[in-house]
C-alpha cells in the first residue's frame, strides 16, 4: 500500500540503488576467504556444459543462414570471394556474442532466478543466513563468476560452430576447400575485432548471473513470485545485453578508429 | 495493556532455569507496508528455560522470533539477546550471535539441492569451519541418531516425509549445539506419536545442552510436555503469561480457549 503510493520514478531509483548495493556486496564477497570451489565447478558444469547443445545448434544455424542469405547479394556485385570474411566478421563481432548471450539469458538467468527464488520462498536462504553461513558467498558469488567465465567460452564455441555452418553453406556445390575457407575467414579477423568482442561477452556473462541472482534473492515470499523472478530475470538481462552491446559498439569505434 | 494473568511469574520451579535473561524484548513493533503486525511485544527468556508461545495463526509469532535473529528488522522497541541490542550489531557480531542461536523453520527449510548428509555438514564446514572429515561424520551421525533418522543420511530432502523433514531440520540446528533454540511450530502437521517424540526431544535437548528455548506451537500436548512457562499473544500484543497449569485456569476467555 505504502509502496504502491510511491511514484514510479522513485521506485525505479530505489530498485537501482538496491541493485548497486547488491553488486557492491557481490564484489566484497568474492575476496572473502573460503571460496566455494566445488559449488563454483558445479555451477560451471550446470551453466556451461548443459547449454552447449543449444548454443552449438543455434550457432550452426546462424552461420548457415547468414551465409545463404548474403550469398546472392554478394554474387550480384561479383564479390562472392568476400563471403567467408564477411560472415566471420559479423559472427565474431556481433551476432555470436549477442545471440549466445540472449540464449543464455533465456536458459541460465531464468533458471538461476527460479532456483534462488524458490530457495527464498521456502526460507532456505534465511536458514543459511541464520546458521551464520554466507548465502552471498555460497549462492551468488559462485553463480555470477560461473556465468562470467562460461558465457565467453560458450560464445567462442558458438562462433567456431557458426563458421563451420558458414563453410557448409559456401561449399554447397562442393567447390571450396575447408582450408581455403577458414584461411579467408580467419585472416580478416584482427585484434580489434576479437578483443572488444571478448570483453563484451564477459560483461554479458556478468549481467546474466547478476540479474538472475538479484531477481531470485529479492523475490517476494509467495509461490507465484518464483515464476515472476524467472520471468523478470530473462526480460531484464536481455534488455541489459542490448544496452551493453550498444555501448560496446560506440566504445569500440572510438578506440579502434581514432 | 499488559494483563498478566494471576500476576504470578513462576520462578525456579525447574532447577535448570536461572533468572539470567538471554532474550529480552520490550515494546517490539513491526509493520509490513503499513500493516502493523506486532504492536507491543514483551518477552523474556531465562537461561535454561523452555518458553512456549501461543497465539492464533497470522498473529506475528514467526515475525517475533525472526526479529530475535535479525532476519527482520524491528521498527521500534528493543530486542536484546545476551544483553546486546540485535539492531546495533555489525555484520560480524551478528554472525557470531547467530552461531549461538538455532532456528527451526516452520517448513524445515532444508537445502533441497543437497542430501541430508550435506545439509548437516553445511553449517559444520561453513560456520564452524571444521576440516577433519572423521569429526564431521561422527557429529552428523550422532545428531541423526538423536532424531532417529540415521538411515536417511544419503536421501534427498524431496524423498522425505514432512515429519522426517522436520526432524532433519531439527538435527541441522542441533548439530551446532546452540545456546538458544527457536522452534517455529516443531510439531505442526505431525501425527501424535511423532509429535510426542519431538516434544521429548526438545526436553532432552534442554537437559543435555542446557539450551534456552522459545517454542511456538498450537499443539497443546507439546506445550504441556515442554513448557516451563507459557506466553500468549494476540493481535500483535502480549496478553498473558504463566505456567501451563496457571493459564489453564485463567479467567481470560482468549487464554482459556487455547486449552480446550
Ligand atoms: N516478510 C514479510 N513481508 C510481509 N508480510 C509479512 C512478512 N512476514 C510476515 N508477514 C505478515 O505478518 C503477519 C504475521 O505473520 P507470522 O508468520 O508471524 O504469523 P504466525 O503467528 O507465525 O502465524 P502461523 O501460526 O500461521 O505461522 C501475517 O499477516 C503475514 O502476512
Ligand atoms: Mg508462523
Amino acid at each position: 500500500m505504502a509502496e504502491q503510493a510511491l511514484p514510479a520514478w522513485k521506485r525505479t531509483f530505489e530498485e537501482a540503488g538496491s541493485q548497486i548495493l547488491f553488486l557492491g556486496n557481490f564484489f566484497k564477497n568474492i575476496f572473502k576467504s573460503g571460496f566455494e570451489w566445488s559449488e563454483f565447478v558445479r555451477q560451471c558444469y550446470e551453466i556451461g556444459y548443459k547449454s552447449l547443445t543449444l548454443v552449438g545448434l543455434t550457432g550452426f544455424i546462424m552461420g548457415l543462414v547468414l551465409t545463404l542469405q548474403s550469398r546472392p547479394t554478394l554474387a550480384d556485385f561479383g564479390a562472392e570471394s568476400w563471403l567467408p570474411g564477411m560472415v566471420s566478421l559479423s559472427i565474431v563481432r556481433e551476432i555470436g556474442p549477442v545471440i549466445t548471450a540472449i540464449i543464455c539469458a533465456g536458459r541460465v538467468a531464468s533458471s538461476i532466478g527460479a532456483e534462488l527464488g524458490s530457495m527464498n520462498v521456502t526460507e532456505q536462504i534465511d536458514a543459511m543466513e541464520v546458521s551464520g553461513a554466507n548465502p552471498m558467498q555460497y549462492l551468488v558469488v559462485t553463480r555470477v563468476l560461473a556465468t562470467t567465465l562460461m558465457i565467453p567460452i560458450l560464445t567462442f564455441i558458438s562462433d567456431a560452430i557458426a563458421l563451420f555452418g558458414g563453410y557448409l553453406a559456401v561449399n554447397i556445390d562442393g567447390k571450396v576447400s575447408f582450408y581455403l575457407y577458414f584461411t579467408k575467414a580467419i585472416s580478416v579477423l584482427g585484434f580489434s575485432d576479437i578483443f572488444p568482442a571478448t570483453i563484451k561477452t564477459i560483461f554479458f556473462g556478468l549481467t546474466i548471473g547478476f540479474i538472475g541472482c538479484y531477481k531470485g534473492i529479492n523475490s517476494n515470499k509467495g509461490t507465484e513470485s518464483v515464476g515472476l523472478a524467472a520471468n523478470s530475470a530473462v526480460v531484464t538481462s536481455s534488455l541489459w545485453i542490448f544496452v551493453i552491446d550498444a555501448i560496446a559498439v560506440q566504445l569500440t569505434n572510438l578506440l579502434a578508429y581514432h | 495493556m499488559e494483563t498478566t494473568t494471576n500476576g504470578t511469574k513462576n520462578s525456579a520451579t525447574v532447577p535448570l532455569k536461572t533468572e539470567e535473561l538471554v532474550v529480552e524484548i520490550r515494546g517490539l513493533k513491526k509493520a509490513f507496508s503499513g500493516y502493523e503486525v506486532l504492536k507491543n511485544i514483551n518477552l523474556d527468556l531465562k537461561r535454561g528455560e523452555n518458553l512456549v508461545v501461543l497465539g492464533k495463526s497470522g498473529q506475528g509469532k514467526s515475525v517475533t522470533i525472526k526479529c530475535i535473529v535479525g532476519l527482520l528488522k524491528k521498527d521500534d522497541g528493543s530486542v536484546k539477546v545476551f544483553n546486546e541490542e540485535v539492531a546495533d550489531l555489525n555484520d560480524e557480531q551478528l554472525k557470531q550471535l547467530r552461531t549461538k542461536i538455532g532456528f527451526l523453520f516452520q517448513n524445515s527449510a532444508l537445502y533441497d539441492s543437497m542430501t541430508v548428509r550435506e545439509n548437516l555438514e553445511f553449517p559444520l564446514t561453513r560456520v564452524l569451519k571444521l576440516q577433519e572429515q572423521t569429526e564431521i561424520t561422527s557429529r552428523v551421525e550422532e545428531v541423526l541418531e538423536g532424531v532417529g533418522l540415521l538411515d536417511a543420511i544419503d536421501k534427498m530432502p524431496s524423498d522425505l516425509s514432512g515429519g522426517m523433514r522436520k526432524r532433519i531440520g531439527l538435527a541441522r540446528t542441533l548439530i551446532m549445539k546452540p545456546e538458544i533454540m527457536l522452534y517455529d511450530e516443531p510439531t505442526t502437521g505431525l501425527d501424535p506419536i511423532t509429535s510426542r517424540e519431538i516434544s521429548e526431544l526438545i526436553l532432552e535437548m534442554q537437559k543435555k545442552y542446557k539450551t534456552s528455548s522459545i517454542i511456538i506451537t498450537h499443539d497443546m500436548p507439546c506445550a504441556k510436555i515442554t513448557s516451563d512457562r507459557v506466553m500468549v499473544m494476540n493481535n500483535g500484543e502480549y496478553v498473558a503469561e504463566g505456567t501451563y497449569e496457571e493459564l489453564e485456569r485463567s479467567d481470560n476467555e482468549l487464554v482459556r480457549s487455547f486449552f480446550n
